[in-house]
């Protein structure tokens, strides 16, 4: 196939793809395109090598925000959904100045210890964060007509075309930022804190820079979210949600910008669409002894291991070994 | 009077009970390659962890052209200037040397986020490009652009160390170490560079333990034993001061 046609080629079949898929299907098609969002944000924070454990919470920030910025001033959906981002920019800046006295393992702790202390006061204040209920009736996006398309946003079709554009246009962000000297600067304090600094490089600056940037589009994804599904409470960004956002970036691998979106949809394909498929043939048969559903987090358990055993560098590098023949004969070409 | 170009004044740095350094008193002149050498634990790597910023000194100054850069962040003292390597082969493994020397031209070529992202940095990023492809050139190294860092060869990657801390375009920059590993052909090939490095303009402080280099490199040599300045003068009187001899072979005072 030829190189100019991947792209085109690509939004054709992702704007075909809700058409071939059964409503449930539809759904979770809608997350998926929140979840790459939330987990492409998290990369930017891996590259300067801290990983945090806040980051879930992070998002139910923009959620929040956003929800409250819409419910409470009466500020229209899509702009209160930018705010929601701001705000949690903001409260990463914030969170920043203890956080980055940290590095590694510390970090690691410290910034779960933070996200459960913003979780905790969403709990405990009926007002405004709707305590342990949390927020309900969120402002939904507002319909239009577009001609060719009219977007009624409780279809999730509409909805998945509406998280596809802004998330297209984050990723893209996300992407210049990565291939841009801010982005070789990232890896530098990754793989050389000391000789960076050296050079001349404000450590904790870049640190804090990484942190804010991956909160603000975590916050975004939040907002997309909180809007789609109308309803968000503290339950929504426990940890568990952060160790499937963990689980997606170990699985696809976090060397390259596709690694951790792959394995997020991998691994969502896998537990939303193949496990209930196994369920509906299970039915009915002998095999319906085993009940899939319940299996469920026992067998992402074990995919996780599987992964860290067989593909300890992700589903990446499975992708990289088949791309390697092509970029191989490629850099002969470029050499030549 | 003229304000020293750089100068070190009662530098002292204790860890706990130990005083590693102990009120270290020199001066560098501008455009010179300035050794400071001295037995295993004399507190060398100290002293040039105070001036780089790496350390805040427990007592005492450094100061550049008159200016107090002693207790500043590394990045601080960098930006003025002042840039060091490190010991062994610290660089940025995996990423390229291309992308090792780029990380170097940071502070000429600071990176702006949203110029990135519009597109408005295209002239900076040639820049900075250029600078890099200099500075590996001058280190032999622009052939192995491509290559990742960490599989390089010993030599290589001490010579990249330098390539890095080089396309900073320092006034000053300090050398720990650069010789270890190196062969003697490699050596002599560095020290080459540095001699003309030196008539660039740039001031090299350099620790060593290589003496057949020091000796054949350095204009002025300050030499330090037990965390205190033991003496200092030029290579012909370092050679043949007798505390300097007794320091390193054990004189017959401490044998008595």
């Amino acid at each position: 196939m030829p190189r100019w046609l991947v792209w085109p080629g690509l939004a054709a079949a992702l704007l075909l793809l809700p058409h071939g898929l059964s409503f449930s299907q539809q759904e979770i098609l809608v997350f998926l395109t929140i979840n790459v969002l939330l987990v492409a944000s998290y990369r930017l924070l891996t590259l300067t090598g801290e990983w945090s454990l806040g980051h879930v919470v992070i998002m139910g920030v923009g959620a929040y925000s956003s929800a409250l910025h819409s419910k409470l001033f009466g500020i229209p959906v899509p702009l209160s959904m930018l705010l929601g981002a701001g705000t949690a920019a903001l409260i990463a800046m914030g969170l920043s100045f203890p956080l980055f006295r940290m590095k590694g393992f510390y970090f690691l702790i410290g910034s779960f210890a933070a996200g459960e202390v913003i979780r905790l006061l969403w709990k405990r204040f009926r007002d405004p964060f709707g305590g342990p209920k949390g927020l309900k009736g969120i402002e939904p996006m507002p319909n239009f007509d577009l001609g060719i398309w009219r977007f009624d946003f409780f279809e999730p079709v509409s909805y998945y075309y509406f998280a596809l554009v802004v998330v297209g246009i984050c990723l893209w962000i996300l992407w210049r930022i990565e291939r841009s000297p801010v982005g070789l600067t990232f890896h530098a304090v990754h793989w050389q804190d000391k000789l960076a600094e050296a050079s001349g490089v404000n450590v904790r600056a870049y640190r804090t820079l990484a942190f804010v940037i991956a909160s603000g589009f975590a916050g975004l994804a939040g907002a997309l979210l909180a809007h789609y599904i109308g309803t968000i409470n503290p339950q929504s960004f426990d940890v568990e949600q952060m160790v499937f956002v963990l689980t997606w970036a170990i699985v696809g691998g976090t060397a390259t910008f596709y690694g951790p979106i792959l394995g997020c949809i991998v691994l969502t394909v896998l537990n939303d669409i193949v496990l209930r498929a196994l369920n509906e043939i299970a039915r009915g048969t002998w095999l319906a002894v085993v009940d899939f559903d319940q299996a469920r987090p026992l067998i992402y358990g074990l995919l996780l291991i599987c992964s860290v055993l067989f593909l300890p560098k992700g589903l990446e590098s499975v992708v990289q070994r088949l791309l390697a023949r092509r970029t191989a004969s490629v850099r002969a070409e470029e050499a030549a | 009077m003229t304000v020293p170009f750089l100068e070190a004044e009662g530098l002292t740095m204790r860890f706990g009970g130990l005083t590693a350094v102990d009120a270290l008193s020199f001066r560098v002149e501008h455009g010179v390659i300035h050794g400071l050498i001295g037995p295993n634990g004399a507190g060398k790597t100290t002293t040039f962890n105070m001036i780089s910023g790496f350390y805040r000194p427990t007592a005492g100054q450094v100061r550049l052209r008159g200016e107090v850069i002693s207790g500043l962040h590394m990045y601080e003292v960098a930006r003025r200037g002042v840039v060091r390597t490190f010991q062994h082969s610290t660089l940025f493994a995996e990423l390229t040397v291309m992308q090792n020397a780029l990380v170097g031209t940071h502070m000429s070529f600071r990176p702006n986020i949203f110029a990135a992202l519009t597109g408005w940095d295209q002239e900076d990023r040639r820049g900075a490009k250029a600078r890099a492809k200099e500075a590996l050139d001058f280190f032999g190294l622009l052939h192995l652009a491509g290559t990742r860092a960490g599989d390089l060869p010993h030599g290589h990657q001490r010579a990249l160390g330098m390539a890095v801390a080089m396309a900073a375009r320092p006034d000053v920059v300090l050398l720990d170490e650069p010789f270890t590993g190196m062969n003697p052909e490699e050596t002599n090939r560095m020290m080459a560079l540095m001699f003309k490095l030196r008539d660039s303009g740039i001031t090299i402080l350099i620790v060593e333990h290589d003496m057949h280099a020091i000796m054949g490199l350095c204009d002025r040599i300050t030499v330090m034993n037990f965390g205190r300045l033991l003496t200092e003068g030029t290579p012909q009187q370092i050679r043949s001061h007798p505390d300097v001899i007794a320091a390193y072979l054990g004189g017959a005072r401490h044998v008595a």
